[in-house]
């Protein structure tokens, strides 16, 4: 028999996250007849709000209501998950900054197996779970076999699953907060502090110039600040720029950066690791100019170039500057 | 403050083209270059940061074969004290359920008031951390980029959400942290430094020694197998430009222009 499915819903301030409806997907994927069931947890009005908007995508809707639930710290929710789950579940969360600090745990308090950051999901043969990830920050594919038998947690990359639309369901909200009981945990929320406001703001600009690792060195920042300053664009950069203390975290495009929505995305030797390609949105025109002609950025980028940024990009800048009439440097 | 880094040598993702090999059921691992596991680095400096300030021990280990002493070497050059290899043939087609069961068996030889991991290693996973938080029964947080020691108790850590904000929690000690790349900038290593550690000795514990069970470690307890490695086309893909460099630019002009990147 075919496992239940929990589906575990990211919310924030009454509204659900994207993340709920691919989970849905998902679900759909490794069992067609699947009816999964959401797990919420929060508290006050926000987890009523939730709850209720869930109704028209699932059949069941748990809700875990606690006041260390009304922010998500997966130290106090993981407790909770292990006091409701049915032994054996198979429980999606998304691959986010919560998911990665639910999930791990949570396998191991389930005694189930963890297979993480999943692409795509090929099925269920008797006890094995077939699923598809990526590792060598998105260089190639995998396909890996996962027991299932004891259960599982899967934690599902976002945008990898086209979201399900709703079905027609009329849920029923089971409130689970009794089966939880006391619990305490060793960490506790304190506060979140919101990002500063940086020089430039990127998410303002219409083309951007986005450097990656690829610009190898703090003094070649100048080669895309003089291309950005031809084309009238900003310069903006995916982690490792950050990382290395080349460029403010305030121009860091990402998950954990800026969502920005150019119309023109030049990404300089940047290799297009998931998180920095979830931070561009709108559809723009992306150009890709990479050493690597294996860098994943090639597969979403609309023209793609295999060359040494340090050497393209002065020559793009020079005739960028004659194409707009601009002096020569 | 006694601090344990898990530690792993990896194929350097920027300095390697990875490609499927030749029989198509592994990557190509002729020629790689191999390093430490960014994240792991930036773990060991913040230890070293800690330890600077509060007093301890920082002591590196992994879990692997020979090979990967040299990583062992290169964070102990760093400064950590000492370095540990945790090696078995038994060990062999782990999974990372496996592997965080082998740290743990290392974890409870000791005395650690913090062990910390990089935030993931080159398959992505981001898994052992969370894992072995959970069979020692200690705090975890993960995505750490700020650590603040209040007490021999408690430290306050930052993690990275969204949008680059940060959320601050307390956290009791012990307890194991996923550490994530740009929390500090980590110190030089040079050959010099290397070699004045080369003949100190690397602490090695077998199955035994660590009275691990073969049933719990292995292929033959892993529940998660990687079954082959391909080369995926997601999306469309991009047009390639394939002239020189000059034709490239040119064309590349005409095609911002069309686009509205040149106005």
């Amino acid at each position: 028999m075919m496992p239940r499915i929990f589906t575990y819903v990211v919310h924030k301030a009454g509204a659900i996250d994207d993340s709920a409806a691919e989970l849905a997907a998902a679900a759909r994927k490794i069992d067609p007849i699947a009816s999964p069931t959401a797990l919420v947890a929060g508290w006050g009005r926000h987890l009523d709000a939730v709850c209720a908007a869930l109704r028209p995508y699932y059949a069941e809707v748990w809700k875990i209501a606690g006041e260390n639930f009304s922010h998500p710290n997966a130290e106090w929710i993981r407790k909770a998950l292990v006091k409701v789950l049915p032994p054996g579940s198979i429980v999606l969360v998304p691959h986010d900054h919560f998911g990665i600090d639910l999930s791990p745990g949570l396998s191991i308090k389930l005694n189930a197996a963890y297979v993480s950051d999943v692409l795509g999901i090929k099925g269920v043969e008797a006890n094995d779970l077939k699923v598809v990830r990526q590792e060598f920050g998105g260089q190639i594919s995998a396909h890996v076999r996962c027991d299932i038998s004891s259960g599982a947690v899967v934690t599902i990359r976002p945008g990898a699953f086209e979201p399900l639309d709703s079905s027609p369901a009329e849920g029923v909200i089971i409130d689970k907060s009794c089966a939880v009981g006391t619990i305490s945990a060793g960490r506790r929320y304190l506060q979140t502090l919101l990002a500063e406001a940086g020089d430039v703001d990127i998410t303002k600009h219409e083309v951007l110039v986005s450097i990656g690792r690829g610009i190898q060195d703090k003094e070649n920042v100048a080669i895309a600040e003089e291309l950005a300053e031809a084309l009238g664009a900003a310069v903006s950069c995916s982690r490792p720029v950050v990382d290395a203390k080349w460029l403010e975290k305030s121009r860091q495009v990402g998950s954990s950066g800026k969502t920005v929505q150019p119309k023109v995305y030049l990404a300089c030797g940047i290799s297009g690791a998931f998180q920095h390609l979830a931070g561009i949105k709108g559809k723009p025109f992306i150009v890709a100019i990479n050493k690597n002609p294996r860098a994943p950025i090639f597969q979403v980028a609309d023209v793609g170039i295999v060359d040494d940024i340090l050497e393209f990009l002065p020559e793009l800048t020079h005739k960028v500057r004659e194409a707009r009439g601009l002096p020569a440097k | 403050m006694e601090i344990l880094v898990c530690v792993r040598r990896v194929p350097d993702t920027s300095e390697n083209e990875i490609s499927l090999n030749r029989a198509g059921n592994d990557i190509e691992r002729d020629e790689l270059v191999y390093s430490i596991n960014e994240a792991d680095n930036y773990a060991v400096e913040e230890a070293l940061q800690i330890v600077a300030k509060a007093g301890g021990n920082v002591t590196v280990v992994t879990v692997g074969g020979e090979d990967d002493e040299e990583v062992l070497r290169r964070e102990m050059a760093m400064g950590a004290k000492q370095g540990v290899l945790l090696t078995d043939s038994s060990f062999d087609g782990s999974d990372g359920r496996c592997i965080a069961a082998i740290l743990k068996a290392f974890v409870q030889m000791g005395n650690y008031d913090l062990i910390l991991t990089g935030v993931q290693a080159e398959d992505g996973a981001a898994q052992v951390g969370g894992m072995l938080a959970a069979m020692l029964d200690y705090p975890f947080a993960s995505v750490v980029n700020g650590i603040e020691v209040l007490d021999d108790r408690k430290l306050v850590i930052s993690r990275e959400v969204e949008g680059g904000n940060k959320e601050i929690n307390e956290t009791d000690l012990p307890c194991v942290l996923s550490i994530q790349t740009g929390i500090n900038e980590p110190r030089y290593v040079g050959m010099r430094g290397i070699r004045a550690v080369a003949s100190v000795p690397i602490q090695t514990y077998g199955a035994e020694e660590l009275r691990l069970d073969a049933g719990h470690v292995g292929a033959a307890a892993a529940k998660v197998k990687r079954l082959d490695y391909f080369v995926a086309e997601v999306g469309g893909g991009a047009e390639m430009l394939d002239g020189d460099r000059e034709q490239n630019v040119e064309k590349l002009v005409e095609l911002l222009a069309a686009k509205g990147g040149l106005k």
